[in-house]
């Protein structure tokens, strides 16, 4: 046989024997099906999401019992994991149309899902099952229909160190941008390596974009959006809030290694006492309490503009809830979500996150026995929660996007209005 | 990754087994045997050939044909009718200014690594060959100085963001020393981003040179160095004329390796930069990964990939060739 011979036969050999694998393979996934089997008129949901490994033990699958005694007939299986490998799991699901019927949703990524056909519109199915829209504290929107409802919220207030500011000789947290940057330059003035303010803007992780400097154009009503589409340019709001993050760089009052830093790296800079103040997740307090039970810091509203008086917009991240377009029980589905935002159910669920609820109605427990949650919680109810990347067209993109940028102009590469014109221009190619 | 593992004994068998048998049939065997036999038998190598072919078709061909076939194809994965594009998306990654950034930074990081962790392999492996120290300190000192490898990435890279911290170990013992202001931002100021990436790698890979070099260096035998020194040759020469041709085939293979393994390093510069500050530190590797998981166009990612395999496959014939040529 000539080697050409041979090697025809070999693949034809390895390629049948592929075909048959695969063919196995196709076979017995197919059984599974999505949503479970439905014998006996009793339904299986299937719930993807992060959040049960970030609560206590066993505590979110109560719940779901709870919910399986309400609605005899459904049950729910939970498939949970780690956020990163949640969403892995949600976009494989997404791509091949195999998606659990009940999602734990991020706003980051409910464009691309929404645009995809992977999740359905939650505004149709309230509708056809009377659920009253009202009661929601927000909902993410996609072309005016609702795809995700935040189930609880984590916001983004400011924490102060107490003691440094007293140093510095400042008595209450600042509530203006200018009492902002005399109380950063008074912490930086103390030496010693301390800052008054932490940046993060590493690029692997752009969160920083979001909670540490569109904040502050949220802070004081401002928008980073015109009727959906990108205005980073024309806009004064963002203009000024990006211009006040250059003044506080050049006034040197950032802690160095911003353009690596990462959440984690800003919130152990304040733990150690070497920053003065951050805006940060109200999800960390314990974890600063516990890594530096002496740190006295207390938690405020984003400063705003001087001389703003209306309503204060705070960033936040959401657990939010969607249903798969591919499920087949979305009635059921929807059962689900209805039962999650309702008042007591998500009261509770708040209470064992230490979030806020997506309920207006509801009030987590913690709010009555600490003092940093309930005045957070003034924060929350006081203001509305604003976090515009969410329900954006690759959110984390745009974030990168202006993150480089930013980093430009802080570097003194180019002016912040060389900066916001690039991003503009990049973020409309993205929309 | 695939490149460096050819296979070659895959097609060993059929061309020892398949003629044996005819050569060793007997002049007494009836000589008309059915069509259907012989083709059993002609058949059989490949039978026993299929596990393996069916394991490469599936975990290397199937994969690499996909990911050729969606550089073709417009929005895959993320839309459900995608469109047949040519080579629209090998433009626009061509075109891309950052992709030649990433080229000109994975250059830059790879052959720095390399001459670095061959340099510093063969000083250490040098002075873990010498006959001046007692066994007990060599093996001491080869625990020591292998360390870094031991460490996976991960660890590697959050260590290293720590020491480099403004307010790190290393910035503390520079700025005491006086030899800098104490607060360099190693890895956040872009003038030093790169450099920095560049050390942490040659830190934690110099091992994997020093190890073989060390066998490389303990398999040479000593006469050599004894008629080199009944010449006359002075330690230099003996270096030069003994030590380097006799290492050299090690030295090629590892450094054909090293090559196509750093040009893919991506964890490392993942986990320290994240590709920043701007496009200081870009590869790439990191280049591709957010195409794909950032921005979701899979198919432009897929070119991308595409070209690096291209890249890798050039390496790839090097290495195979290099190999051929010894044996």
């Amino acid at each position: 046989m000539s080697n050409g011979a041979r090697m025809r036969y070999l693949s034809a050999a390895a390629i049948a024997g592929a075909s048959a694998l695969v063919l196995t393979a196709c076979g017995s996934g197919g059984d599974a099906g999505v949503g479970g089997g439905s014998d006996g008129g009793d339904v299986t949901l299937e719930f993807a999401q992060w959040w049960e490994p970030e609560l206590p033990d066993g505590a979110f699958r109560e719940l779901m019992d709870k919910f399986e005694d309400e609605n005899p007939g459904i049950t729910v299986e939970l498939l949970s994991g780690p956020y990163a490998s949640t969403k892995e799991q949600v976009l494989a699901g997404a791509a091949a149309g195999t998606m659990s019927d009940v999602v734990g949703l991020d706003g980051a990524w409910v464009n691309d899902f929404a645009k995809q056909g992977a999740i359905a519109d939650l505004s149709a199915l309230m509708a056809d099952d009377g659920f009253d829209d009202s009661q929601l504290v927000s909902q993410v929107q996609v072309d005016g229909s609702t795809y995700m409802i935040p189930v609880v919220n984590f916001v983004y207030p400011m924490f102060t160190n107490d003691d440094l500011l007293a140093q510095a000789g400042v008595d209450t947290p600042p509530s203006t941008r200018t009492e902002f940057q005399d109380a950063a330059e008074g912490i930086t003035a103390l030496g010693d390596n301390t800052y008054g303010w932490v940046l993060p803007l590493s690029l692997e992780a752009p969160n920083g974009v979001q909670n540490d400097v569109m904040s502050w154009v949220w802070a004081s009503g401002g928008s980073m959006l015109d009727d959906g589409q990108p205005a980073l340019t024309d806009n004064p709001d963002v203009e000024s809030g990006v211009q006040f993050v250059a003044d506080l760089w050049d006034a040197g009052v950032v802690a160095p290694g911003s353009f690596t830093m990462k959440e984690q790296d800003k919130v152990e800079e304040f733990t150690n006492g070497r920053v003065g103040m951050m805006i940060d997740s109200l999800a960390h307090v314990t974890t600063i309490q516990e890594a530096n039970p002496d740190l006295q810091f207390s938690i405020s509203a984003i400063p705003a503009e001087d001389g703003y008086s209306g309503e204060r917009g705070i960033p936040y991240a959401s657990w939010g809830i969607g249903v798969a377009e591919n499920s087949e029980h979305k009635a059921e589905a929807m059962k689900l979500v209805e039962f999650l935002m309702s008042e007591e159910t998500n009261a509770e669920l708040s209470s064992i996150a230490n979030a806020f609820p997506g309920n207006t109605e509801s009030v987590p427990d913690f709010v009555e026995d600490n003092e940093l949650f309930a005045t957070a919680f003034e924060i929350y109810q006081d203001g509305y929660p604003a976090n515009e990347f969410t329900g954006l067209p690759v959110a984390e993109e745009l974030m990168r996007q202006l993150g480089e940028q930013l980093q430009k102009t802080l570097n003194g590469d180019q002016s912040v209005d060389d900066a916001l014109t690039a991003a503009q221009e990049q973020w409309e190619s993205e929309f | 990754m695939f490149t460096s593992h050819v296979e070659r004994p895959v097609v060993a068998p059929t061309a020892g087994g398949s003629p044996g048998p005819d050569r060793a049939a007997p002049a007494e065997q009836p000589p008309a045997r059915s069509g259907w036999e012989r083709l059993k038998r002609r058949l059989t190598p490949y039978g026993f050939l299929t596990p393996t072919g069916v394991l490469m078709a599936i975990l290397m061909l199937t994969p690499i044909v996909m990911v050729i076939w969606y550089s073709l194809l417009d929005g895959v994965i993320t839309t459900k009718n995608s469109a047949f594009v040519g080579f629209a998306n090998y433009a626009e990654v061509l075109t891309d200014p950052v992709f030649f950034t990433a080229v000109r930074n994975t250059l830059v990081f790879t052959v720095s690594s390399v001459v670095a962790h061959f340099v510093i392999g063969l000083g250490f492996a040098m002075l873990l060959n010498t006959p001046l120290l007692s066994h007990r300190t060599k093996a001491f000192f080869r625990v020591i100085y292998v360390l870094p490898w031991l460490f996976t990435v991960a660890i590697i890279a959050v260590l290293w963001r720590l020491l480099l911290n403004p307010n790190g170990v290393v910035n503390y013992l520079l700025g005491s020393l006086g030899l800098t202001g104490g607060q360099t931002e190693w890895l956040a100021d872009p003038s030093t981003a790169l450099a920095s990436v560049t050390f942490i790698n040659i830190w934690s890979g110099y091992p994997f040179f020093m190890i073989s070099l060390l066998a490389g260096l303990q398999g040479i035998p000593k006469d050599l160095y004894e008629a080199a020194r009944v010449d006359g040759a002075t330690p230099l020469q003996q270096f030069r004329n003994v030590t380097v041709p006799q290492l050299r085939p090690i030295i090629i293979s590892m450094a054909l390796l090293d090559f196509i393994w750093t040009t893919q390093q991506f964890a490392l510069i993942w986990m320290t930069t994240g590709g920043g500050p701007i496009n200081a530190t870009e590869m790439l590797s990191t280049f591709t990964y957010k195409l794909a998981f950032s921005r979701y166009e899979f198919s432009v990612a897929s070119a991308s990939a595409v070209v690096v395999l291209l890249l890798s496959m050039v390496l790839a014939f090097f290495y195979v060739r290099h190999q051929k040529a010894r044996d």
